[in-house]
């Protein structure tokens, strides 16, 4: 096996991780991993390994997920698969699914581009130069909207009342 | 004079979260908050945030990987008999991961039980690489005869089947099989372009009767596979086209089958 296809198979789980986050729904996150791990390979020759791969295939992800989101939100309703199929969240999972889909539902209340840029940083930890080429916009607007959307945030999660959405330690 | 006219942006302080920082940066960055309490809230709310979010996601990264995707960048390399083999599990990339792949991939036995059913792009892909190369036996009941190849195949696979009409997209249906499939019968439609190129819907019962989104695979051969769930048949196209393009063939097929 080469490196390369190495190097993108280790970073399956962080891939999937950022795409559950972003697209808010498993199958879809699979379908977003999935496509962008088919054009990584076919555009393996422009990864220069200087570059960390991870934020390369977080671009790879930022214009599948422009492009093909609309695509398929088509088939979005109908997006259970095979995979998912034999996977029943066990009793005590209850709890942190009901706070993963509250963080989902204040997630998707924020502008796409808002939601990408918060995650790159906060979740991902990449910096503001890293996300700037990612979303391929001046790293002033990637400052902005990383603000915006922690502020935006921040007031949906406090609006909660005794914030079920926080965790402690 | 004082440490405090240095204030740290908030990109600063989430990468002292997350201790990407040199040494003396983090000491500088801790000193300044260690002198001024609205730095030190600033820093508290991006830690709870951060916090959130990773208490919420984290989980997904001891998730194993669906097998797909492991196919998906594996087997893209390959021949399609070695994505076949991983397709079968032959492999068990899902539960080695990244030690298996850094071995490599020759030559793989297969173990005692290897499950009669296969899946079902391999299963479409094999039989496209089969019927598609043939001129004269390429089908067994030609479009002329559809009504009664629609009948045919309905009552074997005991589901109402019909080929799809898509010769609004450009393809002309040349005809269907049928076919064995781990002892039950499943049914191949072929469809030709203009220029003689061929695609080929592969359906059979599914397992789960629940609908799936597209899903494709694609071989460095040049051979993708497009497959989804409907009702309770589970349906593979197949052709040499990049996956953009099948996928939105595979759309046609799939509006023509849902009008």
């Amino acid at each position: 096996m080469a490196r390369f296809e190495q190097l993108l198979v280790e970073q399956i789980p962080r891939l999937r991780r950022y795409a559950r986050a972003l697209s808010g729904d498993p199958a879809l996150a699979d379908d977003l991993v999935q496509d962008t791990l088919v054009r990584a390979l076919t555009r393996r020759h422009l990864w220069m390994s200087t570059r960390g791969i991870r934020p390369w295939l977080f671009t790879i992800m930022h214009n599948v997920y422009v492009n093909a989101v609309v695509r398929r939100a088509r088939v979005a309703e109908r997006s259970a698969g095979p995979e998912e199929l034999g996977q029943v969240p066990s009793a005590e999972r209850a709890e942190s699914d009901l706070q993963l889909r509250e963080l989902d539902r204040a997630l998707a209340t924020l502008p796409a581009e808002q939601r990408e840029a918060l995650l790159l940083a906060s979740l991902e930890g990449l910096s503001y130069r890293e996300i700037a080429k990612v979303a391929a916009v001046p790293i002033g607007t990637v400052m902005s909207r990383v603000s915006r959307a922690r502020e935006r945030l921040r007031q949906l999660v406090q609006g909660r009342g005794d914030a079920p959405l926080r965790r402690i330690k | 004079m004082s440490k405090q006219s240095y204030r740290p942006s908030d990109e600063v302080l989430q990468a002292f979260l997350d201790e990407r920082l040199s040494e003396p940066q983090r000491e500088r960055v801790a000193a300044a908050i260690d002198d001024d309490a609205e730095l030190a809230a600033r820093l508290a709310a991006l830690r709870r945030l951060s916090e959130m979010l990773h208490g919420a996601y984290d989980p997904v990264l001891d998730e194993p990987p669906p097998q797909r995707l492991l196919t998906a960048v594996i087997a893209a390399r390959r021949p399609l008999v070695w994505r076949a083999a991983a397709a079968l599990g032959w492999l068990a990339i899902g539960a080695l991961g990244g030690a298996l792949i850094a071995t490599g991939l020759d030559e793989p036995a297969p173990p005692e039980s290897v499950a009669l059913v296969r899946p079902l792009p391999t299963e479409a892909a094999f039989a496209h690489q089969v019927y598609v190369p043939e001129v004269r036996h390429a089908v067994e009941v030609k479009a002329d005869e559809r009504q009664h190849l629609n009948a045919w195949l309905s009552k074997r696979l005991r589901h109402p089947i019909e080929a799809p009409d898509v010769r609004g997209a450009g393809y002309a249906l040349v005809g269907g099989r049928m076919l064995p499939d781990a002892g039950r019968y499943a049914a191949q439609f072929m469809y030709e372009d203009g220029r003689g190129e061929r695609l080929t819907l592969y359906v059979r019962g599914a397992d789960a009767a629940r609908p799936s989104a597209f899903r494709h695979v694609a071989s460095d051969s040049g051979l993708t596979v497009v497959y989804w769930v409907d009702e309770s048949l589970a349906y593979a196209l197949t052709g040499a086209r990049p996956a953009e393009e099948l996928l939105r063939i595979a759309e046609t097929f799939y509006r023509a089958m849902n009008p």
